[in-house]
């Protein structure tokens, strides 16, 4: 599974790309194949908050719902509207047309989350 | 400790997904659920059923002894017929549905793997008379190919044509220098076979199918979209659809429930249907979006009038489909309900019939 370079990583599975003070979450290549097949994502609205460690929408794949948590604290700026018609996405393009939401982070200084080699190790040892 | 069936490695091997399944391990999928049903609906497909249990029930009162166990009828069979029937409590409630072989001294059930033990249990405190019990599970596997290119393949497998098998019909033949049982019965609503075998020919028929079925691209099947293939088809889980709460009125197995013989539930039964049911299992489409999943609320008004008991996303038709058992006053075709979904009332209506349409060969 790939675990891109240049990205941080959260615990339940999220990544972050942070330019500026905006942050760029979505499902790591790894939670997208724990999942399977995703056919359907209940989009957050823009300008809806978000904080860190708590969910801020579900993916659902043919099997079950599960909530998708956001690593970082802030506003929603912008979110996914290709994932509305083509959830399969997140399968087919985790780190790049299957992104979720984009942030307005509080605070650019994000704790807590893993590098890509710290996070390679942790899904392994799972 | 959780069972493995003798295909276990084969799942490995394929890239399975592994899960434990009432205490056996199992593949949930290989490649993935969508494209494995769609393989199924378009092709064919093969599944690991060993999992499943296998009781052999002989003697001269065999007929009886059963009859008074099960809702259908077992006068009803000729030899190498194959019946839907149900085990059913003092309560009418369902101790589970099963698939019944009719022998010529006696009868195989197939029950499902979560219920081995309850229906082992159940039937051999009941049996009477001179009957014999035995439980076969340990030593059977059970394979599936469904799907319409899935026939002429393990026609290729066994060197013979299957024309003359009816559906819901089986035959027993040689394999190998051993006695195995195929029968035209499905849980996925396409034409199929289901492979009863010994244990030691599993993984030599297994191999055989896919060897075979190179050139028609069949692949392996998880449990994954053997749910999903079933719940197309409107077909009813044990553990979802069917408990021991629900009865077989409730769940519309009313032409499975021969009331013209004794059995155990049938008191409660008759007067379930002389007073008419409370809830009734329907299907439904979601109107809005959103996905419908086991155990969720359904209101009309704000007012609680059901539950969901099985849904997903058709992969064939892209639709959000579900089962459910509402208030009988409810149970209408075109009925509007609600699905509550993570604090959202999703609109749904009532779908007649099986959600997706399948044409099978006549046999």
């Amino acid at each position: 599974m790939e675990v891109r370079k240049g990205l941080l990583y959260s615990q339940d599975h999220e990544w972050v790309k942070i330019t500026g003070s905006i942050a760029r979450i979505g499902i790591t290549a790894y939670a997208q194949d724990q999942l399977g097949d995703v056919v359907f994502v209940e989009l957050p609205s823009v300008d809806d908050p978000v904080t860190k460690d708590e969910p801020f929408t579900v993916v659902e794949s043919v099997k079950a719902a599960s909530d998708v948590y956001s690593p970082v604290t802030g506003v929603i700026t912008a979110v996914n509207e290709d994932l509305e018609d083509s959830p399969e996405l997140i399968n087919e393009s985790p780190y790049d047309e299957g992104w979720i939401i984009e942030v307005e982070l509080d605070d650019t200084e994000v704790e807590g989350l893993m590098t890509p080699e710290e996070y390679e190790d942790f899904i392994r040892e799972i | 400790m959780a069972k493995s069936t003798p295909l276990y490695q084969q799942h490995l091997d394929l890239g399975a997904k592994i899960v434990d399944f009432h205490g056996f391990l199992m593949p949930l999928q290989y490649s993935g659920i969508v494209e494995e049903h769609r393989c199924v609906r378009e092709t064919a497909g093969v599944f690991d059923l060993s999992h499943m249990g296998e009781f052999l029930v002989e003697g001269p009162d065999a007929t009886k002894a059963l009859n008074y166990l099960l809702t259908n009828n077992l006068e009803n069979m000729a030899i190498n017929d194959v019946q839907y029937n149900i085990l059913t409590n003092e309560k009418g409630g369902i101790i589970d549905d099963i698939l019944i072989y009719r022998l010529p001294r006696g009868y195989y059930l197939v029950v499902n793997a979560a219920n081995i033990e309850k229906d082992k249990e159940w039937l051999t405190r009941h049996l009477s008379g001179d009957v014999t019990f035995t439980d076969l599970s340990d030593t059977t596997s059970l394979i599936a190919v469904q799907g319409k290119a899935g026939n002429s393949i393990v026609e290729q497998v066994l060197d013979m044509r299957l024309d003359g098998l009816g559906y819901y019909q089986f035959i027993d033949l040689q394999y190998k220098q051993q006695t195995i049982r195929i029968s035209r019965t499905g849980y996925t609503g396409e034409d199929g076979l289901e492979v009863y075998l010994p244990n030691d020919l599993a993984v030599d028929f297994w191999q055989a199918i896919f060897a075979k079925g190179k050139t028609s691209q069949i692949k392996p099947i998880g449990l994954g979209a053997r749910d999903t293939l079933r719940l197309e088809m409107r077909m009813p889980l044990y553990g979802n659809e069917l408990t021991e709460e629900t009865t077989p009125i409730e769940a519309g197995l009313s032409r499975f429930v021969d009331l013209t013989k004794d059995f155990i539930g049938k008191e409660a039964l008759v007067e379930q249907i002389e007073k008419g049911v409370e809830r009734k299992l329907i299907g439904f489409e979601m109107i809005d979006r959103g996905v419908p999943r086991t155990g969720y609320t359904i209101t009309k008004d704000d007012q609680q009038i059901g539950v969901v008991t099985s849904g997903t996303l058709s992969p064939s038709t892209g639709k959000a489909i579900g089962l459910a058992y509402v208030d009988s006053q409810y149970a209408k075709v075109d009925q509007a309900i609600n699905i509550q979904v993570r604090q959202k009332s999703l609109v749904a209506k009532i779908v007649k019939g099986r959600f997706v349409t399948v044409k099978r060969k006549k046999y």
